[in-house]
């Protein structure tokens, strides 16, 4: 172990992947000393394993019906925060339910980020007319209010899961486009650019192998960030009936489904609602505190 | 030396007329690229407009008359040329649920939600400014902390579940506001009857027309969905002022006014903050956008009878004429917003005015 961490904090290191690995590792050690930062990674850690071993975790089937056993209250023998209306253990319902939200965050997050860093990325390498179309079309994007065109889009593709990722891809990836345009302007003049291209290497091969990577970081980041709104949106979609259709369990339709009952039984609501806060508050601290260790600007502070 | 590229310095009124000038260029494309979005959509709805007229048993004859009566034989480009020429003369269609004119519901509609917002945000500046401001002046101090986590809590926080929870704490249990709706049911009736509505907002409306019982009345309801939205944007507001304020806190005069013996509190409330006013603009305009859109959800749970709460009705029962039409409502004053807040700040900072 030891001998490990002298290898990471070599200071000449012998290979590409030593001295990056040792550049990772510094960014660990500062990420380590913020502990808001680490209760953030802890939470998504937890929605990790919570998604990955729901059918292990879970005490009950999350679709199954037992009429006999509805609305029964929290810390009810068998049922640690109750049930709902079909009498389905609440408890199972989110565990499963943390295996959608995952599934629609990865969706977005393989869409929305990789269009967005095409387009600025072409936009800022070429410049001129493609430029101005390029990021006239992402400021007219960038200017509509996303959960009404999503409400709008899913209203005509029809409801679904498929459909809501679709429509949260296509009201998020204006700003990847202005954070990789941004980028590319900064290095498209440099002279490793240039050497590429002297070797004969066309656009795409100048745009996919030597500039994308230097936007990658910048990105990652406003990934991070970005994530809790994409459970809040994906939440919203599920709640008004356009996201997950039922009996399947996903957070937001189980809120609206506890709607019902909010003042008899307040449980049915209150528990996936909170599943979501903690969730995206994990992802909103972790950001944050990625933000200030990958991003040298915003640490002055 | 510094080189001036222009000899003759640039009348700064110009320069200001020419910023309106692209803006409103700007504003002109962004609006026609809104309106094609929503052209788009209503062109790929799997619900046919003629099925949805004349219903399933009409002859072929009739489905051809009716498609040529509504243009959809045309070629694309000139559809869209008259969708354009009639939303910018204010036809949004007809309503399929109530065929009546969509501009006319969305207009009743409007004035709720702008009451929501506008009150929600005022509560935020006022929450969020000052709570900025100080936690600037002491960062890194529990005020601070506070103010951070309980600004990361509101942007983790569903909206619509955070007005459940409201509605369970303060109406259903503590009873210290009124529920769902914009008045209790015995004043809706005499609001109908007796008041004359100037505005459309319940609490402009029954203070100018003097029932004040009504007043208080309308304030119990709106005072919940109200706060809550003004959490949200406080979450933002108190963020983005702690940011510019830590900025403007670092500049030279600053350091100048306090050598001076200049007492802190006027360095900070008046000197700084003052500075900071200007970006602070953007913000609250940009805060303003996001809340009459944020008010969807919101409207929805306290069946508020808003905008919002029209699009989602108009949702659940296919009625996409509503459902564009207020979009491209929304869609409209966010854009407006955005871009007044842009030549806010140009017209206030002459650093942006380049």
């Amino acid at each position: 172990m030891s001998g490990l961490i002298t290898w990471l904090r070599d200071p000449n290191p012998a290979s590409r992947m030593q001295s990056r690995l040792g550049q990772s590792y510094l960014n660990w050690l500062r990420l380590r000393r913020n502990p808001l930062a680490m209760i953030g990674l802890c939470i998504t850690l937890v929605l990790l394993f919570a998604a990955l071993f729901a059918p292990l975790l879970a005490p009950h089937d999350p679709i199954t019906q037992d009429l006999g056993r509805r609305l029964l209250p929290p810390l009810t023998a068998g049922n640690l925060l109750g049930t709902d209306d079909f009498g389905r253990d609440i408890l199972s319902r989110i565990l499963y339910g943390s295996r959608t939200t995952l599934y629609i965050v990865l969706l977005v997050i393989l869409t929305a980020p990789v269009a967005g860093l095409i387009i600025g990325t072409v936009a800022g390498y070429f410049g001129g007319w493609t430029d101005i179309a390029l990021m006239r079309l992402t400021d007219i994007f960038l200017a509509f209010p996303k959960l009404i065109l999503a409400l709008a889009l899913v209203a005509v593709l029809g409801p679904g899961i498929e459909n809501a990722v679709l429509a949260i891809a296509l009201t998020a990836w204006p700003p990847y486009a202005r954070v990789a345009r941004a980028e590319t302007l900064t290095v498209r003049s440099s002279d490793y650019i240039a050497a590429v291209k002297l070797q004969g290497a066309g656009p795409i091969r100048v745009i996919w192998g030597h500039i994308i990577p230097m936007c990658l970081p910048s990105v990652i980041i406003r990934v991070t960030l970005d994530m809790a709104g994409v459970i809040l949106t994906a939440a919203g979609l599920g709640f008004l009936g356009l996201g997950v259709q039922p009996p399947l369990p996903e957070w937001g339709l189980m809120i609206s489904a506890g709607r019902k009952y909010l003042f008899e039984q307040w449980w049915v609501a209150t528990m996936p609602g909170l599943a979501i806060f903690i969730v995206s508050l994990g992802f909103n601290l972790l950001g944050d505190g990625l933000r200030d260790v990958l991003d040298p600007k915003s640490t002055s502070k | 030396m510094t080189e001036y590229s222009s000899p003759l310095p640039r009348s700064p009124l110009l320069s200001v007329l020419r910023q309106i000038g692209n803006t409103a260029v700007t504003l002109l494309v962004t609006f026609i690229g809104l309106l094609a979005v929503t052209f788009i959509i209503s062109r790929v709805v799997p619900i046919d407009p003629v099925t949805s007229i004349l219903g399933e048993r009409a002859t072929n004859a009739q489905i051809e008359q009716t498609r040529e009566a509504l243009g959809l034989n045309d070629p694309l480009w000139q559809q869209f040329a008259i969708y354009l020429g009639d939303t910018l003369t204010g036809d949004l269609g007809t309503s399929i649920r109530t065929r009546e004119p969509v501009l006319q519901e969305v207009a009743r509609r409007f004035p709720a939600t702008l009451e929501l917002a506008t009150l929600a945000t005022v509560l935020g500046v006022l929450l969020g400014v000052p709570a900025g401001v100080i936690a600037a002046t002491k960062p890194g101090s529990w005020f601070d902390q506070i103010t951070r986590l309980i600004g990361l809590m509101g942007y983790s926080m569903p909206i619509f579940w955070l007005g459940l929870m409201g509605l369970l704490l303060f109406y259903g249990h503590l009873g210290w506001v009124g529920g769902p709706g914009r008045l209790d049911a015995v004043y809706q009736m005499s609001y109908d009857f007796d008041i004359t509505p100037y505005s459309g907002m319940i609490l402009l409306d029954t203070a100018l027309n003097g029932r004040w019982d009504m007043f208080a009345n309308a304030f119990s309801h709106i005072i919940l969905p109200a706060g809550l939205l003004a959490y949200i944007s406080m979450a933002y507001i108190s963020r983005m002022t702690r940011s510019f304020m830590m900025n403007e806190l670092g500049q030279e005069y600053i350091t100048t006014a306090r050598v001076k013996g200049m007492p802190e509190y006027r360095v900070i409330w008046v000197h700084a903050l003052k500075n900071v006013m200007v970006p602070l603009i953007t913000v609250v305009a940009l805060s303003y956008a996001y809340l009459l859109e944020g008010a969807v959800l919101t409207e929805t749970i306290f069946a508020w009878p808003g905008l919002g709460s029209y699009i989602t009705d108009a949702l659940m029962v296919a009625d996409m004429p509503a459902v564009l039409g207020g979009t491209v409502v929304v869609g409209a004053a966010y854009i407006g917003l955005n871009m007044l807040s842009d030549l806010l700040y140009r017209l206030v900072d002459p650093r942006a005015r380049a």
